[in-house]
């Protein structure tokens, strides 16, 4: 570390922070402010929690990147046992609430731990793909692929679709990205279809059903299940190409879309700074993706190229899982518009996983191996 | 861990980056598709679809809601206002926001004193009205209610306050029968509101005119609704105005009533049963019209309880009656004088005739006889004398020699048996017999006996204080004849315009000259010792006419049950008295009956003559403010 200070007496880097993927971040939460304070109904004390919250997470990031990426790998499997256990316990002794059982009562606070499997479960798989010659044997994807399941599972069984999907699609672009065979990415796509009928008529929960039913054609219960995406399309719909400007929604400001500070935030952007918001919205994330990519491409192991990449890419399945059901094009389903949304869990999980992009992109060896 | 090193030492970490490297451009290549299905999709919802969401946005938050108008004003002669609209605050509540429903009513109800009965109403209501309704938890806040609740607003979510204006009648139960009172449109209301095509015009009304003027005068009180366009949220609750077409206020009415006049009326006969009326017989203006006992109009206004409402039903003294018009009795001798018009015309009589009254008379062939009031006898009886002593030999000989038909033919023309046309609704036509009516009625033939006792206002003949003072003014202003009424003035941008009187085509006698005989005589019984009236009238400052009559109760209306054990009480006899003043130039005539009161003059006389007096002397002082002075002299 002090030959990089040495040789490259670059602040950013001995901070080991990434500019780019710094600014971008800002900026994003600059505009999620902005979002949020008319989301709220203007409402200060809700803009106060979410900055303290978003400084909490700057901290989080801060703090993780300064961790050499070598000690993530070596922690992988015993923090992947300890969620695994934690996931366990919510199963028998969690809190349950709106009718899911995901929180963990630790006396002082509630705590998710499918938030910490959202961090652990991707080193746990970068670690165990990353110790085999990449593109890895099939034994040794099957080997993921049944890792893979044991969270997902849990998590799913709680019951909470959104974050099982984000754990294992982290899970999935580790296999992909390091480098499975084409065939093998068809015979998986095959498999969750053939999969999908038993989701349906086997695992899916009635509430869940009608989410998917009501995506088909929301008009048919417009009071009822359909009431949250047709609000959310008439938001969406009635901003046109340059909104109707900061705080002049009609459909947020009156109350007629629901959850519109947490999952909902998005179409609040659409109604007040319409198309051109959008594309701006989707630019800032494109940025960070790519950077993160770019972070991924350039580290130096096995293990923190897979990390990153999985990262990145989760991050994205947040934004078009969120955009997408917001917009009527996915089920509803429980995922925030990372970074934007109101709340504290996801954006520490999300600052925290940004962290770890940093660690991995400020501590470099000059041998590469 | 040996076999690992040796594997990572066979690794071309140099290949597996360039693998990642293609992955991750395939990955971002991905995103990118993703990114411009949203894309895609977003314009296909933002530009594409625009317009159409764009209405469905507007239809979501833009409302036309209906705005009532302010009720017209009513005002006396002279200006003092007789009906207000107030503010008023009502605390409503919309049940779909107050969460448990029956525990927040608790709470209320020990934050306002609410009634248990009350209490029960309010639940029943709430049952069965739609859950995002708001609906009325108490009518009437105080502003210290208001304040206070403001305050602690948060612990009630759901409740609210609304402010509106309502009905006032600021004088109380001094004008209800005359006033009525407006209240809630009840389902019968809204029939009728609907088959007249007048929806629209109270879409946003609650009350509307029940009784008395505000009935009658319901279309000229109204006003026009006005139009809000408003921006709701997604509880209906109103944000802003967008748009207000404005409400056009009901006209205000000025009423010939005297609000003076009508009170000290009204004090006069407190605690009594009874009713007056004071016309003027210029224009047949109503300047008074009391009925006692009388209630308050303010309880109807936003809702009467069951309770208050049961208690007037059941109140033996009958207060939601309007006696004055309402109240049929029989006339009795208050009519003599048109009678002696009556035999005056038909040549029965001159003024000069003289009939000899030894205390009875007999119908000629019949044994029985038909007494007179004074057991003694009135001696040689001519007409003035008849009138002004009310002799009653006089007057069955008068019938006798008339008959049934000619009587019935020309007292309608008086006014008697059928409405007056008086702008309230509330009236009965009394009854003058006809000998059709008896066989129809009783199926009887008409007796010559009944001739006897209608020809002392008696019998069948019945009549409201209004068609004894409607008749009264006829005989006053020598046959000119007015349709009573109580619209005096309407209010036309700003500006009250007078309204004409009504006026039917006037009483042509053969003998006009009859007229004056007859005034004469009332005349008499007020100036003339030995007058019903002389001990009452004569002292006055002006000269009067009057006649007075004592009335054997025959029925307070036609619909009335007796009460055995009030019979004794009923069956005394009812005060009545008529007049007017001055005589030369009648200004007002009055009619009042005191039911079981006794002797007219000694009864009805005082009460009418303060009632001149009030209207025609400016040194008068009210008998309750002379014994005041009394009792300061003597201390």
């Amino acid at each position: 570390m002090s030959e990089i200070a040495r040789r490259q007496p670059n602040i950013w880097m001995r901070l080991h922070l990434d500019l780019p993927l710094l600014c971008g971040l800002l900026l994003l939460m600059g505009y999620g402010l902005l979002v949020l304070y008319s989301a709220s109904g203007e409402s200060e004390a809700m803009l106060e929690r979410q900055l303290v919250r978003a400084s909490l997470g700057f901290l989080v990031m801060f703090v993780l990147a300064q961790f050499n990426p070598e000690i993530y790998r070596r922690w992988a499997l015993p923090i992947f046992l300890v969620g695994i256990a934690l996931l366990v316990m919510v199963s028998l002794f969690g809190e349950t609430n709106k009718g899911a059982q995901r929180w963990l009562n630790l006396g002082f606070m509630e705590f998710q731990p499918s938030e910490l499997m959202k961090l652990a479960f991707p080193i746990m798989m970068a670690w165990y793909i990353s110790q085999f010659p990449l593109p890895p044997k099939k034994r040794y994807l099957l080997g993921g692929a049944l890792i893979l399941l044991i969270p997902t599972l849990l998590i799913a069984s709680q019951p909470d679709l959104g974050t099982s999907i984000l754990v294992a699609s982290s899970g999935v672009f580790v296999l992909f990205l390091s480098g499975m065979s084409w065939a093998v990415v068809g015979v998986c796509v095959a498999a969750v279809l053939a999969f999908l009928p038993v989701l349906w008529f086997f695992l899916m929960k009635d509430y869940q059903r009608t989410r998917v039913m009501t995506l088909l054609d929301p008009e048919k219960d417009p009071l009822g299940a359909g009431y949250h995406i047709i609000q959310s399309k008439i938001a969406i719909g009635s901003g046109g190409i340059e909104g109707k400007g900061w705080l002049q929604g009609t459909q947020s400001q009156l109350d007629f879309l629901p959850e519109r500070h947490t999952d909902f935030i998005f179409a609040v952007l659409g109604e007040e700074f319409g198309f051109i918001g959008i594309i701006l919205l989707l630019a800032l994330y494109l940025f960070i993706i790519g950077r993160g990519l770019v972070i991924a491409s350039r580290a130096q192991t096995a293990f923190s190229r897979l990390l990153a990449g999985s990262l990145i890419l989760t991050f994205f399945v947040y934004i078009f899982v969120n955009i997408g059901m917001v917009s009527g094009l996915l089920p509803v389903v429980g995922v925030p518009l990372p970074l934007v949304s109101y709340g504290g869990t996801s954006m520490l999980t999300l600052m925290a996983s940004f962290g770890i992009l940093m660690a991995i992109h400020t501590h470099r060896r000059f041998i590469s191996r | 861990m040996k076999r690992y090193k040796q594997r990572v030492a066979f690794r071309d970490h140099a290949a597996e980056a360039a693998l990642f490297t293609r992955r991750a451009i395939v990955g971002f290549l991905f995103v990118i598709a993703l990114v411009g299905l949203l894309l895609t999709n977003l314009y296909n919802i933002q530009v594409n679809d625009h317009a159409a969401y764009q209405t469905r946005s507007n239809d979501n938050r833009i409302r036309l809601i209906p705005v009532a108008p302010n009720r017209g004003l009513i005002y006396d002669r002279h200006g003092k206002l007789l009906a207000d609209n107030r503010p008023v605050y009502s605390l409503e509540v919309i049940p779909e926001q107050a969460g448990d429903l029956d525990a927040q009513l608790d709470a209320i109800s020990t934050f306002f004193p609410l009634s248990a009965d009350r209490l029960e109403q309010v639940r029943q209501r709430l049952r069965v009205s739609r859950r995002f309704k708001a609906q009325t938890v108490i009518p009437q806040l105080s502003e210290t209610d208001v304040a206070a609740f403001s305050v602690n607003q948060h612990r009630f979510p759901g409740f609210y306050v609304e402010a509106g204006l309502e009905r006032f009648y600021p004088h109380g139960a001094s004008l209800t029968h005359l006033l009525g009172y407006v209240a809630r449109i009840n389902n019968n209301d809204q029939i009728r509101i609907e088959q007249e095509g007048e929806r629209a015009r109270y879409a946003a009304s609650r009350n509307i005119g029940k009784q008395g003027i505000e009935r009658f005068y319901e279309r000229t009180l109204h006003g026009e609704p006005g139009m809000q366009e408003v921006e709701v949220n997604n509880r209906g609750r109103i944000v802003r105005t967008v748009n207000a077409a404005p409400t056009e206020a009901g006209q205000d009415l000025q009423l010939t009533l005297d609000l003076g006049l009508q009170q000290h009326a009204e004090r006069l006969i407190a605690g009594r049963r009874g009713a007056i009326v004071a016309m003027d017989p210029r224009d047949g203006g109503i300047l008074a019209m009391v009925s006692s006992p009388s209630y308050d109009p303010n309880l109807f206004v936003s809702g009467i309880s069951s309770n208050d409402y049961s208690r007037l039903l059941n109140d033996n003294n009958r207060p939601l009656i309007n006696r004055a018009t309402q109240g049929q009795y029989a006339p009795a001798s208050t009519v003599k004088p048109h009678l002696a018009l009556l035999g005056l015309e038909k040549g029965h009589v001159t003024p000069k005739t003289k009939i000899w009254d030894p205390g009875w008379w007999q119908i000629p062939g019949v044994d029985r006889r038909y007494r007179d009031w004074k057991r003694w006898g009135h001696g040689w009886v001519d007409l003035n004398k008849a009138i002004a002593q009310s002799c009653d030999p006089y007057f069955y000989e008068l019938a006798y020699n008339t008959g049934i038909n000619d009587i019935s033919a020309f007292m309608y023309e008086f006014g008697f048996g059928q409405g007056t046309g008086v702008d309230i609704l509330e009236e009965s036509s009394g009854n003058m017999p006809t000998r059709d009516w008896k066989q129809i009625r009783y199926k009887e033939p008409w007796y010559i006996g009944d001739t006897i006792s209608v020809g002392i206002g008696q019998g069948y003949w019945t009549a409201t204080p209004l068609q004894l003072a409607l008749s009264t003014t006829i005989l006053a202003n020598s046959g000119r004849r007015f349709v009573p009424h109580f619209l005096k003035a309407l209010s036309v941008e700003e500006q009250l315009e007078e309204q004409l009187p009504q006026e039917r085509p006037p009483l042509e006698l053969e003998r006009p000259e009859s007229w004056q005989h007859i005034q004469q005589a009332m005349y008499l019984t007020a100036h003339r010792p030995g007058g019903s009236g002389y001990r009452q009238f004569n002292d006055a400052p002006y000269k009067s006419a009057v006649k007075t009559g004592t009335g054997q109760v025959f029925g307070l209306a036609e619909d009335a049950d007796y009460d055995d054990e009030e019979v004794a009480e009923h069956l005394r006899d009812n005060a009545l008295f008529v007049g007017y003043a001055p005589f030369d130039d009648p200004q007002i005539v009055i009619a009042i009956v005191l039911e079981n009161a006794g002797w007219g003059g000694a009864n009805a006389g005082p009460v009418a003559r303060a009632l001149f007096d009030y209207h025609l002397d400016p040194d008068y002082i009210a008998p309750w403010d002379r014994v005041d002075e009394l009792v300061e002299e003597t201390e």
